[in-house]
């Protein structure tokens, strides 16, 4: 046995998926494997049928039993909407007209418990799988947890819920059940092959503050029990069998934030200013009201992209506005004098769709103010919300994926109508409400100097101006290498933003994911930037760039990259310019 | 079997639809009633006493329901279950 040198010898191999939930994680992989239960179609005997029905009344009590267990545990841990995902699986083991129909299969049909449960439930399962409700859809995976529930109970396995000694928990997907199940032991982080920013596994992880990753692919066929891995729940990577060079680069990645964050009682409370006194602001994008605490740790200068979207995950209907008013209200009043910035609902794209659409190609489809434009009901809620939210003066309003100025126009009008509703009904609000649009649409690029006089201010969205200006889906891998952030006529097309945003006055801030790269923050302070709006845990080295270089300094590195013809040049430059003047900070 | 059948034409007005919420409280109500119920969704039709019958209907708001009641207290069932729905669930 030379299992020391075997895995001495393996190769370290990174999978890239999505950023779940932050935090770092090195150890050992425990694997689940939740491939569907194997199912033998048998035969019984009539005078088997009691023993078959008592089998599987006993399945079904136990399952029943685990799910209570789960159901309590979650009502301490989570908030409403994720419950009622569980409460729909015990209604499933309640429903007598399915059960009944399954024990009449068994004694008419004289077939095991397991075969008729698998078949009977199978045949719901894949109707509501073929809905084009998404809804629908998202409820069939209930449908078949619960059914894997019985049939492993049925098959009396185990449930795996003990861990031996502390993992990072590998599996093809997790349910909220899993997730939360397993979190009772000393799981380091989640990795899972399928789901997004908004599947059960990412909600529940960044509800408990466990590192995860989705959306890894194949992850669950690549690595093996107990292999090695450093999961990073920031880039969204794992690395299976890291090397020991790896190890100690993660490892110090770890504490470079845990320092960061106890360094922060000084960093804190400067503003985000040059060497030779530009001052810009600098933001946080928040999804959560749960993160709004570690904001203000880290110092932000208030919300620069509230993504109001996230309001609807795991809902069935749009919050009423008395729902959103409550949440709006705590982000104004948390935030206090701070400006929070409010996008209405971005959805449609790859984000939370409340209607089943069936679109050939999403992100040039039905989202963002597209959507709100439609609905009107809807759009006039989500601004009397806002506006009502917006007392204090310290909110702004901002309209997601605009490409012509009569979207603006038109949005402005329904802001007006809200607020002239408001104003009969005697409801205080801000009359003077700043509003924003975002830059991430092309055409509204090139219009920025006719969309900067319809409105206060201006917030580039690079995530999607990349992949629309360049024609890259950077989901797709056969092409995402295509996708650059520094491809010069991404900077250029920046530069001509910000300039003619501010010849009218508007204000230019970036709410991207560009902005919180480290490596752009002193290309983007040279463009001019009025604000960056960055994801919380990069603040602070964001802020540490900001406050170590001079404007003009700056201008005069951009002017450089301004010249530059591929992307790999201004990558090359950038990266020397800063492994020049903050070698402490490790560029990727 | 009598030859009595109560058949009613519903449309579904709330919001959400027959999203898992209102699906509970309409079995829920079917329940009390010992006439059979069913509905019929453009031709799919399903046990309405059955909680993953009725998720699997994938009503959505503006679908029409075609409900159908048999048994001793059809005029009862038909109507609760009627008033339920045309209340929107009683939801917001």
């Amino acid at each position: 046995m030379s299992t020391k040198a075997d895995s001495a010898a393996r190769e370290e191999v990174v999978l890239k998926g999505i950023p779940a939930s932050q935090g770092i994680a090195i150890g050992p992989v425990f694997l689940i494997h939740k491939m569907d239960p194997v199912i033998e179609e048998r035969s019984i005997l009539p005078e088997e049928v009691g023993r078959e029905i008592s089998r599987l009344e006993q399945a079904i009590a136990r399952s029943h039993k685990e799910l209570r267990k789960i159901l309590d545990f979650a009502e301490k841990k989570l908030s409403d909407d994720k419950i009622k995902i569980f409460e729909a699986q015990l209604m499933i083991l309640e429903d007598s007209v399915l059960f009944d129909s399954i024990y009449g299969r068994i004694r008419n049909e004289l077939k095991n418990a397991e075969f008729v449960v698998h078949d009977e439930i199978g045949k719901y399962h894949r109707v509501m799988l073929a809905s084009k409700d998404e809804y629908t859809r998202e409820r069939a995976h209930d449908v078949e947890d619960v059914r894997n529930r019985i049939l492993r109970n049925l098959q009396e396995q185990k449930l795996i819920s003990r861990l031996e000694g502390s993992s990072v928990i590998v599996s093809y997907n997790l349910t909220a059940a899993d997730a939360l199940i397993l979190s009772r032991n000393e799981v380091l982080g989640y990795a899972t092959d399928i789901g997004g920013v908004t599947s059960h596994t990412a909600l529940v992880s960044r509800a408990l503050k466990i590192p995860a990753v989705v959306g890894l692919r194949n992850v669950s066929h690549v690595v093996h029990d107990a292999d090695r891995v450093i999961l990073d729940g920031y880039a969204g990577r794992l690395i299976l069998n890291p090397s020991a060079e790896s190890i100690k680069r993660y490892e110090a990645k770890r504490e470079r934030y845990h320092e960061f964050e106890a360094r922060l009682a000084g960093l804190r409370d400067l503003p985000a200013e040059t060497l030779d006194g530009r001052r810009v602001d600098l933001s946080a994008n928040v999804e959560f009201e749960q993160e709004l605490e570690f904001i203000k740790i880290q110092g932000a200068d208030g919300i620069g992209l509230y993504r109001s979207e996230y309001l609807l995950v795991g809902k069935e209907v749009f919050p009423s506005e008395e729902e959103q008013f409550e949440h709006y209200k705590v982000l104004a009043e948390t935030m206090y004098p701070k400006r929070v910035i409010i996008r209405t609902f971005d959805v449609g794209g790859d984000k939370v769709m409340m209607e089943p659409v069936r679109e050939g190609n999403p992100f040039l489809g039905w989202r963002g103010i597209r959507v709100m434009l439609d609905k009107p009901d809807i759009f006039i809620e989500q601004l009397r919300a806002i506006l009502r939210a917006s007392t204090k003066k310290n909110v702004s309003v901002m309209f997601p994926m605009i490409s012509t100025i009569e979207e603006v126009r038109h949005a402005k009008k329904f802001l007006e109508e809200a607020k002239h509703q408001l104003r009969n009904e005697g409801v205080p609000y801000d009359p003077r409400i700043k509003v924003g649009v975002m830059i991430e649409v092309p055409s509204a690029a090139v219009m920025a100097e006719d969309m900067a006089e319809e409105v206060t201010f201006l917030s580039v969205g690079t995530n999607d101006l990349i992949q629309y200006l360049l024609a890259v889906d950077r989901g797709n891998d056969i092409v995402s290498d295509l996708y650059q952030e520094f491809h010069p006529a991404v900077i250029r097309f920046l530069r001509r933003i910000v300039e003619r945003g501010k010849k009218k006055n508007a204000w230019v801030g970036m709410c991207g994911e560009m902005a919180g790269d480290p490596l752009a923050t002193i290309l983007l302070l040279g463009l001019g930037l009025d604000e960056f709006s960055v994801v919380p845990n990069v603040l602070p080295e964001i802020k540490k760039i900001i406050r170590s270089v001079k404007y003009k300094e700056a201008q005069r590195i951009t002017k450089r990259v301004l010249t530059m013809q591929t992307a790999g040049e201004v990558r090359t430059y950038l990266k020397k310019v800063m492994k020049k003047k903050f070698p402490d900070i490790p560029i990727d | 079997m009598s030859s009595c059948m109560i058949q009613r034409e519903v449309v579904v007005k709330n919001r959400a639809g027959l999203h898992t919420r209102p699906a509970a409280s309409l079995v829920k109500l079917a329940a009390k009633f010992k006439s059979d119920f069913f509905i019929d969704k453009d031709g799919f039709e399903i046990n309405g006493k059955s909680i993953i019958g009725v998720m699997t209907l994938a009503a959505e708001q503006g679908s029409k329901l075609a409900l159908r009641f048999t048994g001793e207290d059809e005029e009862q069932a038909a109507t609760a279950v009627c008033e339920l729905i045309e209340r929107g669930f009683d939801e917001a």
